[in-house]
């Protein structure tokens, strides 16, 4: 380790630094703004520091990881996506009860835990940067302690993730123990360098690490924690889980499948396709029975993800961008749905059920604009950045004529469709037929609302013009060498 | 860029629209009435001005064209252009919105910002699909449509709105798809073959297919436009969605969001799977003949003057469907009159039904009866548009009709005799919409105001472009000659219909009869 090193690994140990700031501020002088802005800072300054980071990438840091393109890019997501939270969460948090600062505590530890998720290139790294992002996952479901709803929700979360990193543990030892190498560079050469080896104890490991890391991205069937988190956390917690802590699984995913060439056994592939058939059957048909608006972003989460592994099936550098591309999307809307949900939230309760959207849009037209915006990307409508993304997963599909996945996709994503309709039937109702609950017009938080309206932007502009960013994606998923 | 301004002027007068529904409700109708019109008099000028250029040089292939690089990385390109069809089908476009903007000016009182920023955008999506020659911007657009539509329907809807709403949705979004995987995988063959990627209409026509592929694709793509036509069976959507839209909503169903399926079939299907769709043509027609019958039946058995409107759509457009499977001259001809002439007449009789339920509150036929003693003049032009409905000659409809089973004649003579049957069942039900609600005695004791000057300002200009249309539709023939020219070209390989050596193409010109030259 020397100072290229460390100045490669920068963003790590900005977001590391910022963690250990932010608590420190907060035994010194318990203030919630400035709990926000030393987080805030940091996440800027971890941001900044990926550009002289990206100037020494490629570059192996410490066996564990690695800094390329790719990584950072996730990186960069992952920290955008995390200063979104932190901006929903302070005006969320503004309006509760109890002690808001350790949050920020918190979020800036799972995010680097999910950057360091992005740079591994070693087993050692992949499970050190998960626990990272999941021990503070557990303290941030269970935030809320008052509230009976988001113990629950973190109990749950805790106990499920444990079982799950052990399997993960278990899987990774068994692939080990057969070819005695943790990098995932090496395992490649073994799987298909034409090195002889014994594969008995490979499909077990590979199918344990499914789980552990299925079970991270919810996707069918290890989505059951899914619905419960989703609802019992805050809403900008749930904004988290549904965003950072997936997205940084799926580039793990990509990664560790890509370069271990993994995806192209034939026993990986069909395991896959069933999850990820699973998934987008399973989560868009029981989207379709919740009457909770954060159950319902739950379930469609868990169709989401099964869309994503269809184009990670298709295999091969324009499947990865797809997957990337749809993941920026999702990232976008996803915390946009759920950042509408965190303005509307008070003090008692999150604002989660149908009721509250009830003629949203007679109250607050704008609000009900952006979260129509919000589920249309996610339905995967035109000038929204959710179509393009779903158009580049079918062209991903297609190309690797996946046709019986396509199909399912295609099919499914109607249905899905229609509880995407039911919320705005609701935000749409005339004032005359809603209930009593849709009287008042709720307030909002100052910081939130710019923070939706930068994500509406986006949403639009990635919509409408998606050349830039592709273009920044292919030269991120470049590093991956699949070409 | 002309091409472009037609889409944006659109945009921007829905936002502002949009915004300026909060101070006041009569903004947004005059600026939305301002955008349609300024839209009309450009795609009039560039019918006037184009006439004399498809003379001077029949082989381009376009007017107008814009082709901006959009998407490099998988070689989309924002291009649109324009030709005779989509160019009359513009004009129709803008026609009607601007009926539909001033037929709303009572019926829409609640949201009046948000219902005009939704017809706006509903007809720049439409003017958008008649336009896009790039598949990706064209399946951009036939999206783009949808979701103000649904809004259209869901929130200014009558009794049953919601359902009809998510039912017109989820139809149309899964049929969509169906063209999106045929799209995105004739892109990919494309590219196998060429090395290069492309979403240009251009560039894939011609792309050498396996007849089996070709069939496939073909399905994909037909599924959409055959939901939105609608062809029976797909067209379970329609009635509902027609009867439970405002008025405005029905007329843009009925009279614009159904070309687009005939638009799409003419442009894409045919012309991109000549072989495919040829197969394909007896199983196509037989549907639409079946949809001739069926829709007119059905029609008859309704008694809510609405839904009987609605699915006379299901009927004429099975006309449309037997012309342009039939593939030649006369029963393309036909088709276009009779998509051009549907859009006017049937557009009319929803404004006609909608003005009588804002009157009436109903539009239950039993509960209407007599109405010609309190209100004639509306009554009189009720009957014109029923009559042009079941093709008296002399206006439009009948033009469209009467090529249509010309041509069908040459290929199918069994379907033609069944396709005339239908015409038949159509009197019977134009017949009982004049005998309940508007003979007889007034036994309900109606006394309604008749036709405003505002209704009257939309309904004389319908009516004397049906007569134009019927009398005298060389114009239209003229404009669309060049680019039916085209479309013959590009489904040359296997001519649908071996044209007969040396006959001079039919024109109508001359004051013959249509069709007499050729026997």
């Amino acid at each position: 380790m020397n100072g290229t090193d460390l100045i490669a690994i920068l963003p790590l140990l900005v977001l590391t630094v910022a963690a250990v700031v932010v608590m420190l501020a907060v035994c010194i002088h318990r203030n919630h703004l400035l709990a926000v802005w030393l987080t805030l800072a940091g996440l800027a300054g971890a941001f900044a520091s990926l550009w002289p980071a990206a100037s020494l990438a490629p570059i192996q840091v410490t066996p564990l990881l690695v800094i390329d393109g790719y990584a950072l890019f996730y990186m960069g997501l992952i920290i955008a996506a995390t200063f979104v939270t932190v901006v929903f969460a302070y005006g969320y948090l503004e309006r509760q009860a109890g002690y808001a600062e350790e949050l920020y505590v918190l979020v800036l530890t799972a995010a680097l835990g999910s950057c360091v998720l992005a740079a591994s290139n070693h087993f050692v790294s992949f499970f050190l940067g998960l626990e990272i992002l999941s021990v503070a996952l557990y303290a941030m479901g269970a935030y809320l302690c008052a509230r009976r709803i988001s113990l629950e929700a973190g109990i749950k979360y805790l106990v499920l993730a444990a079982a799950s990193a052990a399997f993960l543990l278990f899987g990774m030892a068994l692939i080990y123990a057969q070819l005695g190498t943790m990098q995932f560079g090496q395992i490649a050469a073994m799987l298909i360098g034409g090195v002889s080896y014994e594969k008995t104890l490979i499909y077990p490991g590979l199918a344990l690490m499914v789980t552990g890391i299925g079970f991270k991205l919810a996707v069918v069937p290890f989505h059951m924690w899914t619905p419960d988190v989703y609802e019992g956390a805050p809403a900008p917690v749930t904004a988290f889980v549904a965003t950072v802590s997936k997205g940084a699984m799926v580039a793990l995913l990509l990664r560790y499948f890509y370069q271990t060439s993994a995806y192209r056994l034939h026993q990986v592939f069909v395991v896959f396709s069933i999850i990820a058939i699973a998934s987008m059957i399973v989560g868009n048909l029981l989207a379709l029975l919740q009457n909770n608006v954060k159950r319902i972003l739950a379930y469609s989460s868990i169709a989401h993800l099964g869309y994503v592994l269809v184009a990670f099936l298709a295999g091969g550098a324009m499947a990865a961008e797809a997957v990337t591309f749809y993941l920026v999307a999702y990232f976008v809307t996803t915390l946009g749905a759920f950042g509408v949900v965190s303005v509307l939230s008070t003090g008692e309760r999150d604002a989660d059920s149908l009721e509250d959207y009830e003629a949203l849009f007679w109250r607050r037209p704008v609000l009900a604009g952006i979260f129509t915006l919000m589920l249309l990307s996610l339905a995967g409508i035109p000038l929204t950045a959710g179509f393009v993304g779903k158009f580049f997963l079918v062209a991903a599909g297609a190309s690797s004529e996946l046709w019986t996945l396509i199909f399912i996709l295609v099919v499914t994503s109607v249905i899905g469709l229609f509880y995407y309709l039911r919320i705005l039937v609701a935000m749409y109702k005339s004032p005359a037929e809603a209930g009593e609950a849709a009287a008042a017009v709720p307030s909002l938080s100052h910081s939130g609302s710019y923070a939706l309206a930068a994500l509406t932007v986006l949403l639009l502009w990635i919509g409408v013009y998606p050349a830039p960013l592709l273009d920044a994606i292919h030269h991120a998923v470049l590093s991956l060498r699949l070409f | 860029m002309i091409l472009i301004w037609l889409i944006v002027i659109l945009l921007v007068a829905g936002v502002l629209a949009g915004l300026t529904g909060r101070i006041s409700s009569v903004l947004p109708r005059v600026i939305s009435l301002i955008a349609v019109s300024i839209d009309f008099v450009i795609s009039l000028a560039l019918w006037a001005g184009n006439s004399a250029h498809v003379k001077l040089f029949p082989q381009s292939e376009w007017f107008k064209e814009i082709d901006w690089t959009w998407v490099p990385q998988y070689g989309i390109h924002f291009h649109l252009a324009m030709d005779g069809l989509s160019l009359l089908l513009i004009v129709l476009t803008f026609l009607l919105g601007i009926m539909s903007v001033l037929i709303s000016w009572r019926e829409i009182r609640d949201g009046v910002g948000f219902f005009h920023f939704n017809l706006m955008w509903i007809l720049a999506g439409i003017v958008g699909v008649f336009l896009a020659v790039d598949l990706f911007l064209f399946y951009f657009m036939w999206e783009l449509m949808l979701v103000p539509m649904y809004f259209l329907i869901a929130i200014w809807g009558h009794e049953r709105r919601i359902y009809a709403a998510i039912k017109f949705f989820i139809f149309t979004q899964l049929s969509g798809l169906m063209m999106l995987i045929a799209i995105l995988t004739l892109y990919f063959i494309h590219h196998s073959i060429t090395g290069v990627y492309s979403f240009e209409y251009q560039d894939l026509l011609g792309t050498a297919l396996t007849p089996h592929t070709a069939t496939l694709l073909m399905l994909g793509f037909f599924v959409a436009f055959a939901v939105k036509l609608p062809m029976f069976p797909f067209h379970t959507w329609l009635p509902d969605a027609h009867t439970e839209a405002p008025t405005a909503g029905s007329v843009i169903l009925a009279g614009l969001l159904l070309k687009t399926g005939a638009y799409g079939i003419l442009r894409f299907v045919v012309p991109l799977f000549p072989g495919a769709a040829h197969e394909f043509a007896p199983v196509a027609m037989t549907l639409g003949v079946i949809g001739i019958i069926y829709g007119a039946v059905l029609a008859f058995g309704q008694t809510d003057l609405k839904r009987l409107v609605a699915y006379t759509s299901v009927s004429h457009l099975g006309f449309v469907l037997l012309g342009i499977f039939a593939w030649n001259e006369l029963a393309l001809q036909g088709a276009l009159i009779g998509m051009i002439a549907h859009g006017i007449s049937t557009g009319s009789l929803f404004m006609l039904v909608g003005a009588l339920q804002e009157r009436t509150h109903t539009r239950e036929m039993d509960r209407l009866q007599g109405l010609w003693a309190t209100v004639p003049v509306m009554s009189g032009t009720v009957m014109f548009f029923a009559l042009a409905s079941i093709g008296l000659p002399g206006m439009g409809d009948f033009v469209g009709e009467f090529l249509t089973l010309l041509g069908t004649y040459r290929v199918s003579i069994g379907l033609t005799v069944a396709a005339a049957i239908g015409i038949l069942i159509s009197t019977l039900y134009a017949l009982k919409v004049i005998q309940r609600a508007f003979h007889g005695p007034n036994v309900n004791e109606w006394s309604l105001p008749d036709l405003g000057v505002r209704e009257l300002a939309i309904m004389v200009p319908m009516m004397l472009i049906l007569l134009w249309i019927g009398l005298y539709p060389q114009p239209l023939f003229r404009t669309f000659e060049p680019t039916m020219r085209k479309l013959e070209q590009y489904a040359a390989p296997q001519p649908v219909v071996t044209m007969i050596p040396g006959a001079n193409p039919i024109t109508l010109d001359g004051g013959r009869p249509p069709g007499i030259d050729r026997r």
